[in-house]
């Protein structure tokens, strides 16, 4: 039996990122919010305080911060006509669960877009023509400009206290900055990580060969920092157990340091944690919200009416309530008709091993966003006509960690058990350095989400599944960077190097990247996307969904300083608009 | 009263010091206890995972090797707990066999597949090798059979042989390098092999210095067995 409540203003789903900005924005406008969690309770001082945190076992093997597959998985495949199976483990991509979300283990790159990336089609289609596209390709333009997000992106950034080096400050390009980034209104609110040595080279090497190196704007502090809230985040100490970690010293912006301290002192908010949405309710015209009904942690149902709801959850989970609550048409990838679970994307991820014999680099000595960066290669920084795609990709020596389960690197060819292994990894541990490029991923007609027919959760719900492989205009975006990326990785002078280019087929097993996006697109027109510039659903006004199930295709950037904006742009519309006059806002 | 004898006072108070800590947080911060008893295997079975370890990581003149480092003692608890059990991850079937790229499909838990697959070796070893066990065999043997089992090559009756080296060399790998708090890392050996300070989570006055090494020994989140000496 399902019990009503009494109902409430606003209803959040999903309390991390964007439903922690979502509550702070609406409880300041003086509504009454339920925010509802699957998820524990998790904050700094109790659940991963410097004497439990650092912990690589529990957290970066077992992934005590991740969402057990045993509550929900997806299932896989990559094409149409395969048979799906379950995620049993989690591999690829690792999604949050609790308090914060991902913005809890998550690294800290803080990155806008460039202005470029929010025109994609109209901007390749001007520079290349219409045939440059591939026809299977659902890349779309953003409905909503760099300008247009600036501010947003702006306090984003000083709501974390992100660390980094403006490129372009109003127009004028700022030495040691990415002076291929939009321009800024203002600098970040903190300087630069100190850089180690591992970055400090690559960069030398990189700035020798005529590129543009700068410092990764991270969420990793570089110093104590206030916020606009009043709440205080402490320094980054280089512990290196950061991303799939929470972090002991306050020092990673996350939902728990910028507005949690916050959120806890609003009566207006009510948390359920441990509880799990079910499904939207909408009246018998199917265009309104009425609530929620979710299952609390005893297995009671209940129901939560609410004004407005706040789709606030992990992308895949966005995606699926809609589809679990008859919410949109659902995309249909034959005939290429519905707009739910259209234009999935990820990233496109290679990376580059060196090793040295006369240099040491203390790779334990690390955070999330320690890193120098190229961006030579993205966007629209060089002609990629000549290649043949669309895209490109940031290039990195990044001193994340040296933990070591997994980080032992050994040149190719040493034996992975044994004397050799073992004379190796003493050898090498400390004499090696990996270098990313991290791609942007295309949207294309055979990369979708749907319900799968067979696998159930917990609940008896249908799982998610996920049918995706890499677009060939993707693998050789990937190949080009590659190439470059190695080039810079020769002029750092190493004795061995071991390139590893990404092929395909996908595979689900080996950790690439988090950043999944899209399946409740934002854009333009509701043709082609679920949600309109202001995050609201089409079809259901009361309905906003946020995070990265808005981006119509994903660029190489690391998507939470964009998720960021556009939660704080939603929210701006919704209380400077909407609640004056609920409806359509597009 | 023997050091050794002192490290285990010292693991029991600091697992009642985890069930306060629990009770007064919840289950959330609860840090993993340290498991007094060797709870999963047989003596049998110990004794063939003891013999593995030591050659997947041997003892060499610089460093322990797997089974001096605690690597089999790490695995028996890990397969007693949670893990042993994939308490967190989707069993639900059907189990359909797939690609390689959709990930592992098994309805094996860890513990099932070590007791099937040992079961398995245990009647390979004797019947191949005049009724000897694993850990009988010269080590020479038992690499044979290592990289027989590694590359696919060598059938166990009734169990994965691939399946079950992949299980082990990943879990040996993770008790030479886990905290030791886990059983394994005995003495922070592994981490003392590659030159990993632990858990000392504060760098900022290192990050600076180039290409120069750490002057610091590790410590782990017990602290480091100098400090439980007697005074």
């Amino acid at each position: 039996m399902t019990r009503r409540l009494a109902p409430t203003d606003a209803v959040i789903i999903g309390f991390g990122w964007t439903g922690m900005i979502m509550a702070e924005a609406l409880t300041a406008a003086g509504l009454r919010v339920v925010a509802i969690e699957r998820g524990p309770m998790r904050d700094t001082a109790q659940s991963f305080p410097p004497a439990t945190a650092p912990d690589e076992l529990r957290y970066a093997i077992r992934g005590d911060m991740l969402l057990p597959t045993a509550e929900e998985t997806i299932t896989f495949r990559n094409h149409l006509d395969q048979h799906a199976l379950p995620v049993r483990k989690w591999g690829s991509f690792l999604p949050g669960s609790g308090v914060g979300g991902s913005g809890v283990h998550w690294n800290g790159h803080t990155w806008r877009l460039r202005p470029e990336d929010f025109a994609l089609r109209s901007a390749t289609i001007a520079r290349y023509g219409r045939h440059f596209i591939p026809p299977d390709m659902t890349i779309q333009d953003w409905p909503v400009s760099y300008a247009e997000l600036e501010p947003f992106y702006d306090g984003f950034e000083y709501l974390c206290g992100t660390s980094g080096q403006a490129g372009n400050l109003r127009g004028a390009i700022q030495p040691g900055g990415n002076p291929f980034e939009g321009p800024r209104a203002r600098g970040y609110p903190t300087p630069p990580l100190t850089m180690p040595y591992g970055p400090t080279l690559f960069a030398e090497a990189a700035a020798g060969m005529g590129y543009h190196p700068f410092p990764l704007p991270t969420g990793n502090l570089s110093q104590p920092y206030t916020n606009p809230h009043g709440v205080v985040l402490g320094q980054c100490s280089y512990c290196g157990f950061c991303e799939r970690f929470g972090c002991g010293n306050y020092a990673k912006a996350s939902p728990q340091t910028t507005l949690l301290p916050v959120l806890t002192r609003r009566p207006a908010l009510s948390l359920r944690t441990g509880c799990e949405v079910l499904r939207i309710v909408t009246d018998s015209t199917g265009k309104r919200a009425t609530g929620v009904v979710y299952v609390d942690d005893k297995g009671e149902e209940w129901e939560q009416p609410a004004e407005l709801v706040l789709l606030c959850a992990f992308m895949l989970d966005n995606v699926r309530l809609l589809l679990l609550s008859g919410i949109g048409a659902p995309y249909e990838p034959r005939a290429g008709t519905g707009v739910v679970g259209r234009n999935y994307a990820y990233q496109t991820v290679s990376a580059v091993q060196l090793f040295f014999e006369d240099k040491i680099f203390n790779p334990f000595i690390g955070a999330g966003g320690l890193g120098m960066v190229v961006d030579d290669f993205n966007g629209d920084s060089f002609d990629h006509g000549p290649a043949g795609f669309i895209g490109g990709a940031w290039l990195t020596q990044l001193a994340s960690n040296g933990r070591p389960i997994l980080a032992r690197p050994t040149p190719p060819g040493t034996p992975r058990w044994g004397a050799a292994w073992k004379a190796a990894t003493a050898h090498y541990y400390n004499r090696s350095l990996g270098l990313v490029a991290s791609g942007s991923s295309s949207s294309h007609r055979g990369a979708f989400l749907d319900l799968d027919p067979g696998y159930t959760d917990r609940h008896g719900r249908p799982l998610m599944r996920m049918t995706f492989d890499f677009h060939p205009n993707d693998l050789r975006m990937s190949e080009y960077v590659t190439d470059r990326l190695a080039g810079i990785g020769r002029a750092m002078g190493p004795s061995r190097m071991a390139v590893f280019k990404r092929h395909a087929p996908y595979d689900i097993r080996p950790y690439q990247t988090t950043h999944v996006v899209g399946g409740a697109a934002m854009g333009a027109h509701p043709e082609t996307s679920v949600v309109n510039r202001y995050l609201q659903s089409w079809d259901v006004s009361n309905l906003f969904v946020l995070g990265g199930s808005a981006f119509p295709q994903n660029s190489s950037y690391n998507p939470t300083g964009t998720i960021g904006a556009l939660a704080l742009w939603a929210a701006s519309a919704i209380t400077g608009h909407y609640l004056r006059a609920p409806g359509p806002l597009a | 009263m023997r050091p050794e004898a002192l490290r285990r006072r010292d693991l029991l108070a600091s697992s009642a010091m985890a069930l306060v800590l629990a009770a007064c947080a919840g289950p959330a911060s609860l840090p993993p206890p340290a498991a007094e008893a060797a709870p999963f295997f047989t003596a049998e079975e110990a004794a063939t995972i003891a013999a593995a370890v030591d050659r997947l990581i041997p003892p060499d003149a610089a460093t322990p090797g797997g089974r001096e480092a605690g690597c089999a003692d790490f695995i028996d608890r890990q397969l007693a707990g949670p893990y042993g059990r994939s308490a967190d991850l989707y069993m639900r079937p059907p189990f359909a066999e797939g690609i390689p790229q959709q990930g592992p499909q098994s309805p094996l838990t860890p513990a099932r597949r070590y007791r099937q697959a040992l079961a398995a070796l245990a009647t390979y070893c004797r019947n191949a090798y005049a009724g000897q066990e694993f850990a009988q065999l010269p080590p020479a043997e038992q690499d044979r059979i290592l990289r027989g089992l590694e590359a696919g090559s060598l059938h166990l009756p009734g169990a994965n042989g691939h399946a079950f080296f992949e299980l082990l060399l990943a879990n040996t790998m993770e008790g030479f390098f886990a905290d030791p708090i886990y059983g394994g890392n005995r003495d922070m050996a592994g981490w003392r092999m590659v030159g990993f300070p632990g858990t000392r989570y504060d760098y900022r006055d290192y990050v600076a210095l180039h290409n120069q090494p750490y002057p610091l020994p590790p410590v782990g989140l017990a602290g480091r067995p100098a400090w439980h000496q007697p005074a």
